[in-house]
């Protein structure tokens, strides 16, 4: 069984982004880039599943400027068999339904039996690129997923929902995508990146994927959140609530 | 123009979040029908009829739209959205668990998680966890749109709209319902409630959380968790407020233990009054809450409960 992988280079999640003077978009000079949490628990899954058996071979793609091959090789140090690359010119936004398009074309190309991916880049903030995908391919999708379980030429789901859990069959192929708890990504041993280093990566021009790459979503601007400003000290338990009755009267 | 709002219920009742869509949806067009698809839910739609503003129900009532899986929900929207220009439906995970197919479907993007409408083109959301908010444009001829429910008032109820059975059946054989657990709780739901009692590290363990308990029979209010108690193993990730859980905006939100990461910041800064108890004076959460209280937690809970 095949796996696919795909992977966004996004900001560092410790890094508190700031928005450009111009409001224009977000800074993103000099600041630390990293493979997307979500995306990083995705490949986690797919390497377990080849550690049990059930997957013979896994595949990371990312989407991107020369940049994110370096995610790739995050990938590949963590276990992944081969990286493809589809390279776009940099500084170029690529919108959730034109990634959706480009994995259609590789789902089509590497027939992948499961495509394991983030539920949300911590970036765009979108959870609508394994949605999509799944539609563009005529596959189910298990999203929110907090436990994968392949058998049988099916794989059940335990998705993450506002009520709680909720299981579902899927057929293969599916598209699943992870939620947190799914498990604890590893670290890549030094080993393991040395021996990433040698594994193949098929860099694919943009333009060879006949997509349009023109989207109708325009940024009209970016601006910083309204700062909400601290309150005050309050010394004991019987101001705090005196200050909610009668202050704040958001309690009776 | 005309907006398709998806109504959002749990096949026993419709949830608040469906008033808020058609308030978000009025800064679109006055035309505004409300799809509720699911089992047994004549109740529902009846109770979708009264939201002021509405002027039309469809109701698709199959035991194929139970559990709301998105093939066929996806399918059913494709269907009903071509005659609208705009399909809202709440970022919920039934929403956001099918919106982006039927977007995909329809060729066209979606914009997720909108705060605010500007005009029928135009909406604002939150990006990189609300540190950053975005205008966006959308020159789509169908906009695709979920709804950030929590910031936006709710449509009022004296309505009367009428009811219109559709029987489209959609289904697919590739995916299908095996079971649920479902958090069973006397407790207002998160997205729902006025009052918010949150426990987070500091809770030490996830039996501390019953000391929560007290303080939110006494409020009528939720309880919810930080991604750390949740990440520690605390409590289900079902209550984890934040950017990847739940966003609330209540009247009173009181963060027990909490540091106030960046990231469960993005899920209750939009709350009226915060109310921050740690002991440690320079955490992060004091400089959004209203009112700060330094000590310890297993202290002053029990306190807080004598005090109400």
């Amino acid at each position: 069984m095949k796996i696919l992988v795909p992977v966004k280079r996004a900001v560092d999640y410790n890094v508190k982004v700031r928005v450009k003077p111009d409001n224009s978009g977000v800074d993103l000079n000099n600041v630390k880039m990293a493979i997307n949490p979500f995306c990083e628990i995705a490949i986690e899954e797919a390497i377990r599943l080849k550690e049990k058996g059930v997957a013979t071979e896994v595949v990371v793609v990312s989407i991107g400027d020369k940049a994110c091959q370096e995610q790739i090789r995050t990938g590949l140090a963590l276990g992944a068999d081969r990286g493809i690359h589809i390279e776009t010119d940099a500084g170029v936004v690529v919108d959730s339904l034109q990634v959706a398009k480009l994995l259609q074309k590789v789902v089509e190309a590497e027939k992948p039996d499961l495509v394991i991916l983030g539920k949300q880049a911590i970036d765009s903030d979108n959870n609508q690129t394994g949605q999509m995908l799944a539609a563009l391919t005529g596959m189910p999708q298990g999203t929110f997923a907090s436990e994968v379980v392949v058998a049988d030429g099916t794989v059940n789901v335990t998705r993450e929902i506002d009520g709680g859990l909720q299981t579902v069959k899927l057929q293969l192929p599916a598209v699943v995508t992870t939620d947190l708890r799914l498990n604890e990504p590893r670290y890549a041993s030094l080993p393991n990146i040395m021996k990433a280093k040698r594994k193949p990566i098929d860099v694919k021009p943009v333009a060879d994927f006949d997509v349009d790459m023109t989207s109708k979503v325009t940024v009209i601007k970016v601006e910083a959140p309204a700062q909400r400003v601290g309150g005050v000290k309050v010394a004991d338990v019987a101001e705090l609530v005196h200050k909610l009755k009668n202050e704040a009267k958001v309690i009776a | 123009m005309s907006v398709l709002v998806y109504a959002e219920h749990d096949n026993e009742s419709l949830k608040i979040e469906t008033n808020k869509l058609v308030h978000a949806a009025l800064g679109v067009s006055s035309d505004i029908v409300v799809l509720v698809a699911g089992s047994g839910c004549a109740a529902i739609a009846e109770a979708a009829a009264k939201i002021s503003g509405v002027c039309k129900v469809i109701l698709a009532d199959n035991a194929v739209y139970e559990h709301q899986l998105p093939e066929n929900i996806a399918d059913l929207v494709v269907e009903v959205a071509a005659d609208y220009s705009h399909v809202f439906a709440a970022a919920t995970t039934t929403g956001k668990n099918f919106m982006p197919r039927v977007a995909a479907l329809l060729d066209v993007a979606q914009i997720s998680d909108i705060i605010k409408v500007e005009s029928e083109d135009t909406f604002v959301r939150p990006i990189y966890a609300g540190n950053a908010i975005a205008t966006v444009q959308s020159t789509e001829i169908k906009k695709i749109v979920t709804v950030r429910a929590a910031s936006f008032d709710a449509a009022a109820n004296d309505g009367s709209a009428s009811v219109e059975l559709l029987d489209t059946i959609k289904t697919s054989e590739k995916s299908s319902y095996v079971s649920a657990e479902l958090t069973v709780s006397a407790r207002p739901e998160l997205t729902a409630a006025d009052v918010i009692i949150s426990g987070g590290r500091g809770m030490q363990n996830g039996e501390n959380f019953v000391l929560l308990n007290g303080i939110a029979d006494k409020l009528g209010a939720a309880i919810g968790a930080s991604r750390a108690a949740v990440d520690a193993g605390f409590v289900p990730n079902d209550m984890q407020v934040g950017q990847t859980g739940k966003i609330v905006a209540p009247q009173l939100y009181i963060a027990v233990g909490i540091s106030g990461a960046i990231q469960h910041l993005a899920g209750m800064k939009d709350s009226k009054v915060i109310v921050a108890i740690n002991k440690d004076e320079e955490a992060p959460i004091f400089s959004v809450a209203d009112y700060g209280l330094v000590g310890d937690l297993f202290d002053l809970l029990p306190q807080l409960e004598a005090a109400l």
